[in-house]
């Protein structure tokens, strides 16, 4: 009996003696990985960006095209942000809160658009509402452009960015449980005053954050986009893609300079992430 | 009566949680809803709350079915299991909550709160959160918040079991109080006979979906229906042959029930009334519960519990005794039959039976 609690003590001190090595290593290896693929290059986009003066920066960032591209972007943003927090709540509170057929389907089909490559989702848009698509008669008659135009862009962007909302709430409704908003309709309230005053206040952060995250990845958001868009300068070009067109153009400073505009705005996406994550964190569960 | 439930029953799938569920209650009753887990006692509680629909039977509160009457309508005030106070409300909006729906008037909420606030004794805590309370004042808020809009009847689900156990005796003797205080009608659930006893003043006793017996405790005691409230009640011994003990030759066979007040010991030596009528043991344990032993006798097969005074002559575990069974309850096809020794009886006329 002693004998095996002596046994196991000097494992345990050899196992703390290799620690510090393993502790290093780990570490490097980290620190490594970060700085070769991200520090670096990141920097480089600024100060290539940057390299040849502020003026010239600034002549590329507002030439009428990047605003145009910035524009578009925005507005696929805005959009993927509404639909994702839209079909998010529905989505989260129908499959928490109530049954009914189809559930364990909607369940799946909810990751679908992280598991399918961005390309396949930007050709299903051009099969269904394409020249080719079936969809098309119909859209030709009434006058509607879906591909190559802009609620085509806006379409993917949604499309991509569509399990954000919901993977981050169904979780916090589902721990959450239905006792407040059964106590809260007892006493009388409403769909509305039960969302608003008992259950949002729960999910209001996870909300916040996966708004974060999905706008990043619609900014971002570049295969998808691009079947969809036509590449029409001016017209159906958002950020990324602009960006694409500099570079294959041979405008790099052009096109680090846009770049610019993306990655800054990812950096105040990731601080705002950590700020949300913080005072989630500070308020704690009431 | 004023709240009755009629022949109710509840299917979830295939699982019957409630079968055929019925009783009926006074105006200003506190009742006691009493089972093992999983005998439907919350299943009970919603349906009459009407978070729940029954797919038989009837419930009528005040004379009225409440059928077509959705939860909020229905009069209720409801005490969940743990409390589900909104967690981002203040105490004071909890309690408001209901009020505010009904659109009462502000200061007319205010005032309510704080008749409510002071009723449950916690006036300073108006502006805490709910993560900011012990269970006991948690306990207390939502009991106010329950009773804020003027509730006809209050349910409780466990009011009692998240709370460690010396604040608990404390909470059911403040209940009681509160709810007499207040003449409203209340039901609540409880797996705890002793919590049932001690607070309620009429216990509906729940196995397997269906009611057992309806019954003021003294009732229920006294004379259980049926073999399984036998079993529940009281601290009662089951045995699985009654014909084995000396005096119940003549009993119905098959399984009984005795409870420690049916058994005397009596120790070696010790004079016997009716020698005929006692039979062999051996003491297993003593424990002293203030007033008297509580022993267990090893009789034949059986572990029987007996209270021993401590006027007698002093015990030992280990020690041979005698052992008077006076009566039992045998069980007859699901029903519990008082029975009593045959040999005193005979030999006893006379002798003073005290329960
Ligand atoms: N919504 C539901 N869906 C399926 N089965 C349910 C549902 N609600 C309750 N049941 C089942 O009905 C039975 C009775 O449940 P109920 O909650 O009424 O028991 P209980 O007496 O309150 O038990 P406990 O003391 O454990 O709270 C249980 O077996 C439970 O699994
Ligand atoms: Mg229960």
């Amino acid at each position: 009996m002693r004998k095996l609690k002596a046994h196991k003590a000097s494992h345990v001190r050899a196992y703390r003696e290799e620690n510090p090595y393993i502790r290093r290593f780990l570490i490097i290896v980290s620190l490594l990985f970060t700085l070769i693929l991200l520090v670096l290059p990141l920097l480089s986009v600024l100060v290539q960006a940057f390299g040849s003066g502020f003026a010239l920066f600034w002549k590329a960032v507002t030439n009428i095209f990047t605003i145009k591209a910035l524009y578009l972007t925005g507005l696929c943003v805005t959009f993927a942000v509404i639909g994702n927090v839209l079909f998010g709540l529905s989505a989260a509170w129908a499959l928490t809160r109530y049954r009914f057929k189809g559930q364990g389907i909607l369940v799946t089909l909810i990751d679908l658009p992280f598991a399918i490559s961005p390309i396949i989702a930007g050709l299903i848009f051009i099969l269904t509402y394409g020249r080719l698509g079936w969809a098309h008669p119909f859209l030709d008659e009434h006058n509607i452009k879906i591909v190559f135009a802009i609620p085509g862009l806006i379409m993917a962007t949604i499309f991509v960015t569509i399990p954000f909302v919901a993977r981050e709430i169904i979780p916090v409704l589902t721990a959450r449980g239905t006792d407040e908003e059964q106590a809260a309709v007892l006493m009388g309230a409403g769909f509305f005053r039960v969302f608003f005053q008992v259950t949002f206040p729960h999910i209001r952060w996870a909300l916040l954050y996966s708004v974060i995250l999905c706008a990043a990845r619609a900014m971002g958001e570049f295969g998808a986009v691009s079947v969809v868009s036509g590449h029409l300068r001016g017209k159906t070009n958002t950020l990324p893609l602009h960006i694409e067109i500099l570079y294959n153009e041979h405008h790099y400073r052009e096109a680090f300079a846009v770049s610019a505009i993306l990655v800054i705005a990812s950096v105040l996406i990731l601080t705002a992430r950590s700020l949300v994550e913080r005072l989630a964190k500070k308020e704690g569960p009431q | 009566m004023f709240v009755e439930l009629k022949k109710i029953s509840k299917k979830f799938g295939n699982f019957e949680a409630s079968k055929q569920v019925s009783f009926a209650l006074p105006k200003g009753a506190l009742a006691a809803l009493l089972g093992p887990s999983g005998s439907g006692k919350t299943t009970i509680l919603r349906m009459i709350a009407g978070l729940e629909t029954p797919d038989a039977g009837e419930i009528i509160i005040d004379g009225q079915s409440v059928k077509d009457l959705p939860p909020s309508q229905r009069g209720i005030g409801f005490v969940f299991q743990n409390y589900a106070l909104f967690r981002y409300m203040t105490v004071f909006d909890n309690i408001a909550f209901g009020l505010k729906t009904q659109k009462t008037p502000k200061s007319k909420i205010k005032e309510r709160v704080f008749e409510l606030l002071s009723l449950i004794g916690l006036d300073d805590l108006a502006k805490r959160y709910p993560a900011q309370l012990s269970g006991g004042q948690k306990q207390r808020v939502a009991f106010a918040r329950a009773l804020a809009p003027w509730p006809r009847i209050l349910l409780l689900d466990e009011p009692f079991a998240a709370i460690d156990a010396k604040v608990r005796r404390e909470l059911r003797a403040w209940l009681r109080r509160m709810i007499s205080r207040l003449k409203i009608t209340s039901v609540f659930v409880t797996h705890d006979q002793s919590e049932a006893i001690e607070v309620a003043d009429r216990i509906i006793v729940t196995n397997e979906g269906r009611v057992e017996q309806t019954g003021s405790p003294i009732e229920l005691y006294r004379s259980p229906a049926t073999s399984f409230v036998a079993r529940f009640i009281g601290e009662s011994t089951v045995v699985s042959d009654c014909r084995a003990l000396v005096g119940f030759e003549n009993a119905p066979e098959g399984e009984g029930a005795v409870r420690p007040e049916f058994v005397s010991v009596y120790a070696q030596g010790e004079a016997v009334q009716f020698e005929n009528s006692v039979q062999d043991g051996e003491i297993e344990s003593l424990a002293f519960r203030g007033d008297a032993l509580e022993v267990s006798v090893k009789v034949g097969a059986y572990s029987l519990g007996a209270n021993y005074s401590l006027e007698k002559p002093p015990l030992a575990v280990g020690d041979q005794v005698k052992v008077l069974i006076y009566r039992l309850y045998a069980f007859e096809s699901g029903r519990a039959v008082l029975i009593s020794n045959n040999r005193l009886a005979n030999g006893g006329a006379g002798y003073n039976f005290a329960i």
